[in-house]
């Protein structure tokens, strides 16, 4: 055959057109859905908390009172529980997830990285609901009668470590955060770490470092952008954690230099208020606390998105 | 041999290398501490949820104060319930959303959509709970597993959509070429080719998202709510493993956080037996490729 098939003949047959067109659109309006998602829920709290918007202004987020009976309320002391709780859960969480991942990506053999690593997995797979029981029932009775009794000893000079110990408290909350955002943290660590070149560390090993100035020049420094990124991640995720923290944070609005004194955060008040919100203005303000819970999940999550972006370039970092 | 001036003393050295042994020797530790809260939460939900588990357990409802025994039939049906709803959700709009990214998206649409299906993996799950109760359960005025199904739904959309993704992108070109050369239309060389290609791939994304889902709390308590009865319509409150596990440990009752243990013992199970299926489909994935 000489001549060129014509046009008509490589085309998809007549009348089926119509149907690709279809289905492209409702794939389409399907990957749309993300983008309404976010939009909806944003705009679904805003409807939700217009009232106490309205009533108390830009002022509801330092108000420190939250009275229900006199209809007052203010975000004060759940953001500073939030906050509190959430960078304590760092403190812990970021030193070993880093350092968890260090001795996976550089140290530990073949034969036992592959079962610590389906171990980092399956902590990751523990339901929020089952750490708050264990949290209850045996992590808060032995801080209160070991960790705690210990640190008030030795550290008690620090106003950190002072007051009455009852066991839930901001440092109970803080460590069940650090045990649950550590699988997220080390394994994001460990992808960036493996995304190090080779070539830096061996040129640091050839100018005669030992293992750990190798780590420390040649490799940490490198993903230092990286690591940074995941522990922001570990941050967005440590905000939001709902039940393992309302069941041992002590539920209670205050702002205390005690790390033993009992907290709220945003989370935990929502989760235990909202059914009995008795007042239109009562269930506002919790969505209100609920639109300030979102925007600070959001900011957070959308820096360290770009930060493991400009890490890693292209390459896909999975956050699940 | 002379000590080069260029070269470290053999004092300095020493201290070198004992720093690098007692760095090395720190990351050991910390590897088994983030490991340990793993064994010793599995070891208390065996010993405090094992001697509570019978048949009551999985044939009877909770039975109320004061009483012992009864179970948590309804909650595990719930459970169940729950998820299949979220599933019939999730599912097709996670499915058909990979779908775009993967065949038709633009890169610049993709870099955006995917940007905004990590933001939405990062909204707390409380927040969905109290968008759906503004959606379904304010206008209906009932809590409902409606409620709970769609919240529930709505968190697995992200999860789903990315997986999908992913597989499909590892599907050969020349396979969607071969179709394409016979005249197959598109949506047909996706759904026939592609996706079945990749179909394996898929389910497994759909799992660990399930598996994610099932011991989610937060966005249950103002949707499903919860229930001590068996739900007979999809339009009552409904119970789910988790949320009954919340109730019985924050009650005052030893016989009730036996429950709640036992109750734990349980989701993990499932939990875990949904991750060992991911496990071994994934395993028959790698060993074909």
């Amino acid at each position: 055959m000489s001549t060129a098939p014509s046009q008509s003949s490589i085309l998809p047959a007549p009348g089926s057109r119509g149907p690709d067109i279809a289905f492209k659109w409702v794939a389409a309006m399907a990957a749309a859905m993300v983008v309404v998602l976010i939009v909806l829920v944003g705009w679904q709290l805003y409807a939700g908390s217009r009232m106490s918007l309205a009533k108390f202004g830009p002022g509801f987020l330092w108000s420190t009172e939250w009275d229900p009976v006199q209809d007052k309320y203010g975000a004060l002391p759940f953001i500073f529980g939030t906050l509190v709780s959430s960078l304590l859960a760092l403190l812990i969480a970021v030193p070993l997830g880093v350092a968890t991942a260090l001795f996976l990506t550089e140290l530990a053999p073949i034969k036992i990285r592959q079962p610590i690593v389906m171990a980092i997995e399956m902590l990751a797979a523990v339901p929020s609901v089952i750490f708050g029981l264990w949290g209850i029932f045996v992590l808060v009775p032995w801080l209160r009668d070991y960790l705690f009794v210990w640190l008030k000893r030795y550290f008690g000079f620090l106003p950190l470590f002072q007051g009455p110990i009852y066991g839930v408290s901001m440092l109970a909350a803080g460590i069940v955060v650090a045990i649950m955002i550590l699988p997220i943290i080390t394994s994001i660590s460990r992808e960036i770490l493996r995304s190090v070149p080779n070539l830096q560390r061996e040129a640091a090993y050839a100018l005669g470092a030992t293992r750990w100035e190798v780590l420390k020049i040649a490799v940490l420094s490198y993903a230092r952008r990286g690591l940074f990124g995941a522990a922001v991640l570990g941050l967005g995720r440590a905000l939001g954690e709902t039940m393992a923290v309302t069941m041992v944070i002590g539920n209670r609005p205050q702002i205390s230099a005690s790390l033993f004194a009992p907290g709220y955060t945003l989370a935990s008040v929502i989760a235990n208020e909202f059914t009995e919100a008795t007042s239109d203005l009562y269930l506002n303000s919790l969505f209100e606390l609920g639109l300030v819970l979102l925007g600070v999940a959001i900011a957070v999550n959308v820096v360290a998105q770009i930060m493991l972006k400009s890490m890693t370039g292209s390459g896909p970092i999975k956050v699940n | 041999m002379a000590a080069s001036p260029y070269l470290p003393t053999e004092q300095f050295a020493h201290w070198r290398k004992i720093k690098s042994t007692a760095v090395t020797g720190v990351l050991v530790v910390c590897a088994l501490a983030v490991i340990a809260p793993l064994f010793l939460v599995l070891y208390f939900l065996v010993v405090h949820g094992w001697s509570s588990i019978d048949w009551n357990f999985f044939t009877q409802l909770p039975k109320p104060t004061g009483e012992t025994g009864g179970g948590m039939a309804n909650a595990i049906v719930g459970t169940i319930t729950l998820l299949t709803m979220a599933s019939l959700v999730g599912v097709p709009i996670g499915v058909l959303g990979g779908i775009y990214l993967a065949e038709y998206g633009s890169d610049r649409a993709n870099d955006w959509l995917r940007f905004a299906a990590d933001v939405l993996n990062g909204v707390p799950s409380i927040v969905w709970g109290m968008v759906v109760y503004l959606m379904l359960v304010v206008p209906f005025k009932t809590f409902s597993a409606y409620a709970g199904g769609v919240a529930l739904g709505f968190m697995m959309v992200p999860l789903v959509m990315r997986t999908t993704e992913e597989v499909l992108v590892l599907v050969p070109q020349s396979y969607r070429e071969a179709a394409l050369a016979l005249g197959v239309a598109r949506w047909k060389v996706i759904m026939v080719i592609v996706v079945r290609t990749a179909l394996k791939g898929i389910a497994t994304g759909i799992i660990i998202a399930l598996a994610r889902i099932a011991g989610e709390t937060a966005p249950l308590l103002f949707t499903a709510l919860g229930n001590t009865f068996w739900s007979h319509n999809l339009k009552e409150p409904i119970s789910a493993l988790p949320l009954q596990i919340f109730a019985y440990a924050i009650s005052p009752y030893d016989d009730w956080h036996r429950q709640a243990w036992a109750g734990a013992l349980v989701l993990m199970a499932l939990i875990l037996a949904l991750n060992i299926i991911v496990r071994v489909l994934s395993r028959d994935r790698i060993n074909k490729n």
